[in-house]
């Protein structure tokens, strides 16, 4: 095994497309190295890619957020605007481990383990983030619910390495919240969660809603029909009880030791309908 | 598999050596540098036992590759006393028995001295959030929390 530290991001594409044998990217190591040392992967090549010059930096932009792909969650808290601005997904990347993970953890690292139970992710989605890709063919910029292809598995080519996460900059009257069921309050992986994001008009209405679950199917889900519901309310009653209605069955979950079919479904209403009261809170709605 | 050559500072030291690429900075402090402080009790990120301070951050030890360590500033259980000066949160440690076995420890006082280091006068839930990723199968951790008040507190002249 090798292990390298490119300083250009142009190097660092170079070496895993011209890679013939097992190459990984190494962010926050805290899938990848859990990983190696339960013999899961075995890499011939390690791509440090923390020392390419931007990918540790968060950069307030007129179009919003640009998020490095190096930037660890402990980071992402610190920063007041991106709190004020994006809260959920900030919430979202600080569930993530303990203190000590969340000192190293990325949430593109978050994003490309390909976790259906990944917890930055749902809230991604939900903000509508996009991922900056840059490959041998250059860049490209697509949707984050895009990523993930199947548990373990992105759609990312040989190559590609996803440079930034990009948020748009919020106008008035919005805000986005993220929760997670685990029985405990603290490490642990989530059961099943739910991350919404909302824009509010003049008059407190919802005037757009993204709504995504995480650890409900394969790969994270962006519930449309959820956010259809929610356009035009002002989250009353009615509407919640069918938010969480069409959540519970968007859901195609899987029966394990953390939770069952039925329990995943209803909680995933549950937690979709208490990310909207929190989204819409944050958003000033009353 | 050809060996790193990595130049680090630990606790202060200008520190060199040659690690293979997938050997942990766990593994290099413990069986290269004779730095056994910090400890094994998982491997995986889930126990606290082998935290350090790397650059200002609280890592777990066991998901860090050493050749990550270049350029780095390490901070290990082993910097904490001043010679015979045992740091105010070791001094407390043994006042409060806040140990038993000692295998969870020095994770416990690594992670303690950067949550005082951000947050000197922390609650006691705080404290409790702040060493969520320590595990102690031994104290209960109680005795944990106070030995931690109360070296906030000596630390803050109170
Ligand atoms: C104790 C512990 C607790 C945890 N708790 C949680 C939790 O509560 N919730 C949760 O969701 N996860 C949890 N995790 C999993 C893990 O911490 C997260 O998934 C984390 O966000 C991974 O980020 P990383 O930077 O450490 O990734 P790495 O391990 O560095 O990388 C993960 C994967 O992504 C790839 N990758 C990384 N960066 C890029 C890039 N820029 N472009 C393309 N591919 C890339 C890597 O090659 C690798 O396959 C936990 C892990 C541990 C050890
Ligand atoms: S040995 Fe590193 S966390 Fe347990
Ligand atoms: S004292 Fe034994 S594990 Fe903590």
């Amino acid at each position: 095994m090798r292990y390298i530290r490119p300083l250009s991001i142009e190097d660092a594409v170079g070496t895993l497309a011209s890679s013939a044998r097992t190459a990984a990217i190494l962010a926050g190591g805290s899938d990848l190295l859990v990983r190696m040392k339960g013999g899961f992967v075995e890499p011939d090549l390690i791509v440090d890619i923390k020392a390419v010059p931007g990918l540790g930096d968060v950069q307030e932009t007129a179009e919003g957020f640009r998020i490095g792909a190096a930037v660890p969650s402990a980071v992402l808290g610190e920063n007041t605007a991106l709190k004020k601005a994006w809260p959920g997904v900030v919430e979202a990347a600080r569930l993530i481990g303990s203190k000590q993970v969340q000192g190293r953890c990325t949430i593109v690292g978050n994003l490309c383990n390909a976790s259906p139970a990944a917890d930055s992710v749902p809230a991604m989605v939900a903000a509508g983030a996009k991922a900056v890709i840059v490959g041998p063919s250059g860049r490209r910029t697509i949707p984050v619910e895009t990523v993930p292809a199947g548990p373990g598995r992105t759609t990312l080519a040989k190559g590609e390495i996803i440079e930034a996460i990009l948020l748009d900059k919020r106008p008035p009257h919005a805000g986005d919240a993220y929760l997670r069921f685990i029985p405990r309050t603290e490490m642990d992986i989530a059961v099943v969660s739910a991350g919404v994001n909302l824009t509010l008009d003049e008059k407190g209405a919802v005037k757009t809603a993204r709504v995504a679950l995480g650890a409900a199917a394969p790969t994270v889900l962006l519930v449309e029909e959820a956010a259809e519901v929610l356009v035009g309310s002002k989250l009353d009653e009615a509407t919640l009880e069918r938010l969480a209605k069409v959540c519970s069955g968007a859901c195609r979950p899987i029966d394990d030791k953390r939770g069952t079919i039925e329990f995943r479904r209803k909680v995933a209403g549950v937690l979709a309908r208490r990310a909207a009261v929190t989204a819409y809170q944050r958003a000033g709605g009353k | 598999m050809a060996g790193v050559a990595v130049s680090t500072t630990i606790n202060g030291d200008s520190v060199e050596y040659l690690c293979q690429p997938d050997e942990t900075l766990l593994e290099v402090l413990r069986d290269r540098l004779g730095l056994t402080g910090a400890k094994e009790g998982c491997g995986t990120g889930d126990c606290g036992a082998c935290s350090v301070i790397l650059d200002g951050r609280l890592v777990c030890s066991c998901l860090v590759l050493g050749a990550e360590a270049e350029g780095r500033q390490v901070e290990t259980v082993e910097g904490m006393a001043h010679g015979e000066q045992l740091h105010p949160l070791q001094q407390k440690f043994l006042e409060h028995a806040a140990l038993q076995c000692g295998i969870c420890t020095p994770g416990f006082l690594i992670a303690a001295k950067d949550l005082l280091a951000k947050n000197p006068s922390p609650t006691e839930e705080e404290i409790r959030f702040g060493l969520a990723g320590n595990l102690c199968r031994c104290t209960g951790y109680d005795k944990i929390v106070r030995a931690v008040q109360d070296a906030a507190n000596m630390m803050r002249g109170a």
